[in-house]
């Protein structure tokens, strides 16, 4: 059939490349932006100031990965503010116990994974919608950070020191956060990518029904997705600890919207199927520079406010228009 | 446009004509739509438009509705050329499409969903609900359907649904109402009330362009018919001076000759045997029984319960009771999931919405079934995922730019050919195929026909077809189970088959 011999081997390099090349229109974006802000302020190209950059997409991509896996199966999750805060206090107040710094650092990640599970299972389970499952446990686990802490800030003590490393050190010259992240984002590109489960996570959120009717277990998938990111918003909380030396109740407040927009603006659609991790790594590198130069130049933090939400809005809106060609 | 047009010739006034589209051209990225397509509507007539999926009947009906601005051309509707087109004033000159798709909203009234935007008013400025409610059934009236003017949409059948729609065309004063594959969606009973509604609507002076792969309804209700090919108008004559295979030969460009494969079926063991299942009120003490190598098709009006067999049989809804044996075992088959394991394929009726992952791309959807085959140790295997991709789709003939292409983007039949690949990758040894060539245009049918008797002959496939289209069931089956309001009310032969024995047992008496 004449048809068919235009089916032509195409390499993987080549899909790959593709695919980077697709994110690569915000590559553009990230880097102009990049120039924009050297020419604004001479401080950005200050070594120190890139490293504080470098740290804040460590910090906020973490959490987007998880939201990526979320927004990929057609969810969303607004916990992962209160998630984090949880195990911030919890991990502050393991620490200031004595608790040895190991233990600690598994019971956070094992309390935050397990508030992601009971996400999970409201959403795949109970049939709660995603957004109504999540905003409930941001508001609970909200008020368990509050009442865990009192309400009051919980210092470490003397276990400051021998947590600091998480959030304050650094290897080869590059801060352990950014480390963490590109362990997370290389194996959450490499499970979405080449594991069966990472298909049927975009096939459950292309098509539930069809995944149903394909044989996918739909529910573990919905059930995984929540677990995953509870799980990362759990570490991203043991390194605010490490950073800060305090285990704030109210941590994380608000990042769960960050997380959003990073995902969002780094091409992730929000009807779920279609987008990945390159985006939202890209995603948090300009969401990271943007606030940079704003702080740079002395935009106070409202009127910051003000352009985040309107990129937002932007980053939807454009992704709609060339949908819609 | 309309003057330049004159000059040259393409275009010449015709006042029996209430619509004249000429030498309409429409471009695509990489693909010429429509070419120069000349396309007439006399008043009061019934015209249907037939043509192979992307011949341009669509893109055509796109550019009628406003929707589209072709790129050349000229329309006049009812004597005046129409020079910037948009949805509003097509709508404002009386032009209505119906799509397959209602635009309803299924949450609203029958009276609301016709006066949609238009609800009269009283004196004060507020809604007048007496009124539209009053007028409402007027036109349902008119059309032949009493239909509470106050009941939900949702709650309507889809015949129902369709008559509002076509309401609240009349509403808005349609003179030209386009309907895209009405029969679709409606049973043989409904489509003969929607064929009388049609002639009466005629007899008013309304005109139609009517839509349809099935040429039997063609015959049955058009004055005229316009074939396109290609973007091209092949045809556009008289429908009595047309035979099927006049029409068969112009859209696909050949004569199909016999229109069904040959068949010389090996018929092997019992592989599915079913016996008693009930479930609710829409399956009542279903038993059948399907051999290897066998094409067993399912008959019956909508509603009567051949979908949901099959999905009680692939454990997608629940049974109440009833054994399911296969291979000589009884099991349970309570999800989708044991179904595939146990090698039973689904191929389910509406494939956009529950076979095909639409923004995916065609490898995706051909191996999702059965990932594990494409596995290197634990991680996908993605040049070998390609080659298992390819090989289906060389096999079964999609035609696609390349296995990465996404599968919104094919033609329906090849989207079909899609599903059934999905569930042949998944090893399945009894297919269940709901409507497997619904929305699929001629040339495509033929191959999926091709398909399926191969696959029963060479690998011993037992097949189970639900099927709305007589001719397909009686032409590929070897045996036929017509369904009436949830049972099996007779099984007949293939050689005994013929459209009336079908009808008169899936009717109620």
């Amino acid at each position: 059939m004449s048809d068919i011999s235009t089916i032509e081997p195409r390499s993987n390099m080549q899909k790959l490349s593709a695919s980077i090349f697709k994110a690569s229109g915000l590559l553009w974006v990230f880097l102009g932006l990049c120039v924009v802000a050297a020419l604004l302020s001479p401080a950005f190209l200050n070594p120190a100031n890139l490293m504080n950059v470098f740290r804040q997409v460590a910090l906020y991509g973490i959490v987007s990965v998880g939201m990526t896996f979320v927004i990929l199966t057609k969810g969303i999750d607004l916990s992962v503010g209160s998630i984090l805060g949880v195990c911030a206090v919890s991990t502050a107040l393991l620490l200031s116990g004595g608790w040895s710094p190991w233990l600690a650092v598994i019971i956070a990640l094992l309390i935050g994974t397990g508030l992601g599970a009971i996400n999970g299972i409201g959403v795949a389970i109970g049939r709660v919608p995603p957004f109504i499952m999540t905003l409930g446990m941001m508001v609970m686990a909200r008020g368990l950070a509050l009442t865990l802490a009192n309400g009051q800030p919980i210092g470490l003590k003397d276990a400051a020191a021998n947590f600091a490393w998480l959030g304050r050190g650094a290897m080869l010259g590059i801060p352990v956060p950014v480390w963490i992240f590109a362990v997370v984002a290389g194996i959450a590109i490499f499970v979405l990518r080449y594991t069966p489960f990472g298909r049927q996570i975009y096939a459950v959120g292309s098509n539930e029904e069809a995944a149903h009717l394909s044989g996918i277990s739909v529910n573990l998938i919905n059930f995984s997705v929540y677990v995953i990111s509870g799980f990362l918003a759990a570490l991203t909380a043991l390194i605010f600890v490490s950073r800060l030396t305090v285990g704030e109740p109210t941590a994380g407040t608000g990042i769960e919207l960050e997380a959003i927009a990073i995902t969002v603006i780094g091409g992730t659609s929000l009807f779920g199927g279609e987008g990945g991790i390159f985006g939202t790594i890209i995603g948090a590198a300009i969401l990271a520079v943007l606030a940079n130069i704003m702080n740079l130049v002395g935009i106070s933090p409202f009127t910051q406010q003000i352009v985040k939400g309107a990129i937002i809005v932007g980053a939807v809106l454009y992704e709609m228009q060339r949908k819609r060609k | 446009m309309l003057l330049e047009a004159i000059s040259k010739g393409s275009y010449t006034f015709d006042p029996t004509m209430i619509l004249q589209m000429a030498g309409i051209a429409k471009s695509f990225p990489g693909v010429r739509a429509l070419d120069g397509v000349s396309f007439s509507v006399r008043r009061g007539e019934v015209h249907a438009l037939v043509g192979e999926n992307g011949a341009g009947k669509s893109t055509l009906m796109k550019i009628l509705s406003g929707a589209y601005q072709a790129d050349q051309g000229v329309i006049t509707f009812d004597g005046k050329a129409v020079a910037f087109p948009t949805p509003s004033q097509m709508i404002g000159l009386g032009i209505a499409v119906i799509y397959q798709e209602f635009a309803q909203a299924p949450h609203l009234t029958v009276a609301e969903n016709i006066f949609l935007h238009r609800l009269p008013r009283t004196r004060f400025g507020l809604v007048d609900w007496k009124k539209a409610a009053a007028e409402a059934k007027r036109y349902m009236d008119r059309l032949g359907f009493s239909v509470d003017p106050l009941a939900r949409i949702d709650r309507l059948s889809v015949a129902q649904r369709q008559m509002v729609e076509i309401a609240r065309a009349l509403s808005r004063n349609a003179r030209l109402i386009v309907l895209d594959e009405p029969s679709a969606v409606l049973g043989d009973n409904e489509l003969q009330k929607l064929f009388s509604t049609i002639r009466s609507l005629q007899k008013e002076g309304v005109s139609f362009i009517y839509i349809s792969h099935r040429l039997k309804e063609v015959f049955d209700i058009s004055q005229t018919v316009t074939v396109l090919r290609d973007g091209k108008v092949m045809n556009s004559t008289a429908t009595r001076e047309m035979t099927t295979d006049d029409l068969i030969r112009s859209m696909v460009g050949r004569s199909i000759g016999d229109y069904f494969p040959p068949r010389n079926p090996k018929f092997g063991n019992d592989v599915l045997k079913i016996s008693g299942i009930n479930r609710g009120k829409v399956l009542k003490d279903i038993s059948l029984t399907l051999r290897g190598g066998e094409i067993v098709g399912i008959c019956g009006l909508a509603g009567a319960g051949r979908s949901e067999l099959l999905r009680a049989i692939i454990g997608a809804d629940a049974i109440d009771s009833g054994r399911i044996e296969l291979r000589g075992k009884a099991l349970t088959i309570d999800t989708p999931r044991k179904a595939i394991a146990l090698r039973i394929g689904f191929a389910p009726e509406d494939r956009k919405t529950d076979g095909l992952f639409l923004s995916q791309s065609v490898s995706f959807n051909i191996t999702i079934s059965r990932l594990r085959d494409v596995l290197s140790g634990f991680w996908l295997n993605l040049s070998h995922e390609r080659k298992t991709a390819q090989d289906f789709a060389a096999k079964l003939r999609v035609k696609t730019p390349d296995v990465d292409a996404r599968v919104g983007n094919l033609s329906g039949g090849n989207q079909q050919k899609c599903v059934i690949a999905k569930q042949l990758n998944a090893k399945c040894d009894v297919l269940l195929v709901d409507e497997p060539t619904r929305g699929v245009d001629v040339g495509a049918k033929r191959e999926i026909y091709e398909l399926l008797v191969d696959l029963t002959e060479r690998s011993g496939l037992a097949i189970l077809m639900v099927s709305s289209d007589l001719p397909e069931v009686i032409g590929m089956c070897d045996r036929i189970l017509v369904m009436c309001e949830g049972r099996i009310t007779a099984e007949i032969a293939k050689a005994d088959a013929t459209e009336e024995e079908i009808m008169k047992h899936a009717t109620v008496h």
